[in-house]
């Protein structure tokens, strides 16, 4: 059977209600995914190919290679369907949905990138789906509320507390406890209780699957590091999963370090997202993990300027390697994944997602590191270096403009003669 | 064990919840008092938690609304011995989340300390809320979000300081689940009326009727709630074999309503006792009862 728990973390804690459709899911999961009954998974393949557009290029990024002195490519999963890996999950989520004879399938989302992503798949598996986005998420991201409702979905707001994912997962979470006999519940990150975590990174797994592939073909060795940016960690352990046991790959998880770090216990917010490198042990949304937490144990707002880490949780996987030692939790702030948006645009001509911004954006520190090993003679690291651009910055232009022109960032072009 | 299986003695017992703190903590103990007054036999007295993934609208408000009039866990704990100063002696059963168990008594610990404790050997544990919350007077818990497969560092925790686990049995759980509950369950079982979250409602589903059928042979007392807000209700599910009904949502509308023109307290009682007089009405209905 499938991994329930990593070390304490993950496991199942869930209204009782949920319980049946969990050793279902976790049933549905092993069969059609892990024994590939009935090709789920030759047509998951296939689909991911043809709708998808999958595989996605392993790309040397000769300009930032140069800037830095040591060879940096990108994973391009800004070129995935619908603009980032969000596909790889929600398709074979809803695939799977298809397989188990559910009507129905709903999601959470906060920036809108997972809901777009499960309204994409449903329309195209011809599938009911309904999308819960709280109210403060909507009013933000109107252009990803539009895209949803082209492709059918209803999308629920979702009024209570900030009105943002946090509170968008309890209401997809309530919603489900309601209808599990003929809904299935797409959750759009390694969260959430066993068998979650495990099966939405088997479904984005095939991100480190195909670099591991082409760094083998195309640079004849494996990266000396991966860096993935982490909010619930979807993209992240998919770019890790194939990595993992290769010892001598470190993984980098670079969380959003917003404009400051810590916890504010008295307004029960904190100015970042850092669940991994500074939260604590408690539970949410159905598994034990790593949270950002009052000491009392309420759960705080969590704050990033990209609206995709902004969550107080991180998948228990994720929190256990880190735990382990495997995986290195960092963190960038507001700015510099701004600066990295921009850097990446102006000099390799590619518009990042401001989540895969934060990827980028560690890139300055970690050179700084191998430049100072260079310097002190000790045996430096030489290896290529891999990012994945998690997803492509369309999406994130109103909030760049925005921001970039309140703040001083680097590359950032002067709009103002235009006014 | 505590003295929470003995409530459901005699006449079927009202099990009355309310958040703690909405709107504040002097008026939670004023209602408590009038909901006892009113004829309810074990007063569920939640714990505001953020995430109250449970909760339909009507409570997930007077969550918020107690949590932001500043209720606490330790604040928690000072209200229930307050009340058992005041002479309340229905059992008190704690309805909360997971999560507020697993931190208290950790916040002492420095951040640091916390970090890598959270990394290392000290997983997490119920133990010092279980412990307080004994002292302060609590005769056992619900929550909600604790399967039974989850359970176990909870219930060795309630076993240690004699205070019973109450498990929720839903419309959806499968047999197997339902003997592992009853082998572990203490004080009564919850059993879940509806699919879905707590909330008043008009009717009286035909769930609870199945779940009351399959636990027909148990011997702890079987409380049903989720939806229930009138006598009428409470007379059939007790006629259909339930020791007990749960109320919360039904409750607490009318502190929603009437906490700001005062009579909400009056209307508690009121409203304990319509449905205290329903449930002792199906007492009557029942099959047991028509033998004897
Ligand atoms: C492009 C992109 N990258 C990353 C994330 C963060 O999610 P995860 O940490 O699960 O990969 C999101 C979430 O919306 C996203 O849209």
């Amino acid at each position: 059977m499938s991994q329930k728990t990593f070390g304490d973390y993950g496991g199942q804690y869930v209204p009782e209600a949920l319980m049946p459709a969990l050793t279902e899911l976790e049933d549905a999961y092993q069969r059609y995914v892990l024994e590939n009954e009935d090709g789920f998974v030759d047509e998951f393949e296939e689909r991911l190919r043809d709708f998808g557009g999958r595989p996605t290029p392993l790309q040397r990024a000769d300009n930032l290679s140069e800037r830095y002195g040591f060879d940096v490519y990108l994973k391009r999963e800004d070129l995935v369907h619908g603009g980032a890996h969000k596909l790889n999950n929600a398709l074979g989520q809803a695939l799977l949905a298809k397989y188990m004879g559910k009507e129905r399938v709903i999601a959470e989302t906060g920036a809108g990138q997972h809901g777009t992503a499960t309204a994409m798949a449903c329309a195209s598996l011809d599938l009911d789906c309904e999308i819960y986005m709280g109210r403060t998420d909507i009013n933000r991201q109107r252009p990803n509320v539009y895209r949803m409702r082209i492709h059918g979905a209803d999308v629920n707001p979702v009024d209570i507390g900030s009105g943002t994912l946090k509170e968008a997962t309890n209401e997809a979470m309530r919603d489900w406890s309601r209808t599990v006999e003929d809904t299935h519940y797409v959750i759009g990150s390694v969260v959430g209780p066993h068998p979650f975590p495990t099966m939405v990174r088997d479904f984005q797994s095939v991100i480190s699957e195909e670099a591991r592939e082409q760094f083998r073909a195309q640079v004849g060795r494996l990266p000396e590091a991966v860096i993935a940016c982490a909010g619930g960690g979807s993209n992240t352990m998919g770019a890790f999963h194939h990595f993992v046991d290769d010892e001598d790959v470190d993984l980098y998880a670079v969380e959003a370090g917003g404009s400051g770090l810590g916890v504010d216990n008295e307004e029960s917010y904190a100015p970042n997202s850092a669940s991994l490198g500074t939260g604590t042990e408690g539970v949410l949304h159905g598994a034990r993990t790593k949270l950002l937490q009052t000491p009392e144990g309420q759960i705080v707002e969590s704050h990033s300027v990209s609206a995709g880490l902004d969550y107080a949780g991180v998948g228990p996987e994720l929190a256990y390697l880190v735990d382990e030692g495997r995986v290195t939790p960092v963190n960038v702030d507001d700015d510099a994944a701004l600066n990295a948006f921009h850097r990446l645009a102006t000099r390799e001509g590619i518009i990042p997602a401001l989540e895969s911004s934060h990827a980028l954006a560690y890139l300055e520190e970690y050179a700084e590191q191998r430049s100072a090993e260079h310097a002190s003679g000790d045996a430096p690291r030489a290896g290529p270096v891999m990012v994945n651009v998690s997803g492509r910055g369309d999406k994130d232009l109103d909030t760049v403009i925005e921001e970039s022109t309140e703040r001083d960032i680097a590359n950032a072009p002067d709009m103002e003669v235009y006014q | 064990m505590s003295d929470l299986a003995s409530a459901f003695d005699g006449e079927p017992a009202l099990v009355s919840y309310i958040a703690a703190g909405d709107p504040s903590a002097e008026q939670t103990k004023e209602y408590v008092h009038a909901l006892v007054e009113g004829g309810s036999d074990v007063i569920e007295l939640g714990l505001p938690f953020s995430e109250p993934i449970a909760e339909g609208p009507t409570i997930q408000r007077a969550v918020k609304r107690a949590l932001d009039a500043g209720m606490t866990p330790e604040r928690y704990l000072d209200l229930v011995r307050e009340l058992r100063e005041e002479g309340v002696e229905v059992p008190l059963v704690c309805m909360t989340y997971y999560n507020l168990l697993l931190q208290h008594g950790q916040a002492s610990r420095s951040d640091d300390d916390r970090a890598s404790a959270a990394g290392c050997d000290a997983r997490a544990s119920p133990e010092a809320f279980v412990a307080d919350a004994a002292d302060a007077g609590i005769d056992g818990f619900v929550i909600p979000d604790l399967p039974v497969d989850e359970a176990d560092d909870l219930k060795a925790a309630c076993d240690e300081h004699g205070l019973d686990l109450v498990f929720i049995v839903a419309p959806t759980t499968t047999d197997d689940r339902l003997e592992r509950m009853l082998s572990k369950a203490s004080g009564f079982v919850y059993v879940q009326g509806r699919m879905g979250t707590t909330g008043a409602r008009d009717d009286v589903s035909e769930d609870a009727h199945g779940s009351l059928d399959r636990l027909r042979k148990s011997t702890i007392p079987k409380a049903v709630g989720f939806g229930i807000s009138a006598g009428e209700h409470a007379r059939e599910i007790v006629a259909g074999g339930a020791d007990g009904i749960i109320v919360g949502s039904a409750f607490v509308d009318l502190i929603a309503e009437h906490a700001a023109d005062g009579t909400a307290a009056e209307r508690l009682r009121e409203k304990a006792r319509e449905l205290k007089d329903g449930a002792v009405a199906g007492a009557k209905e029942t099959p047991e009862s028509q033998s004897t």
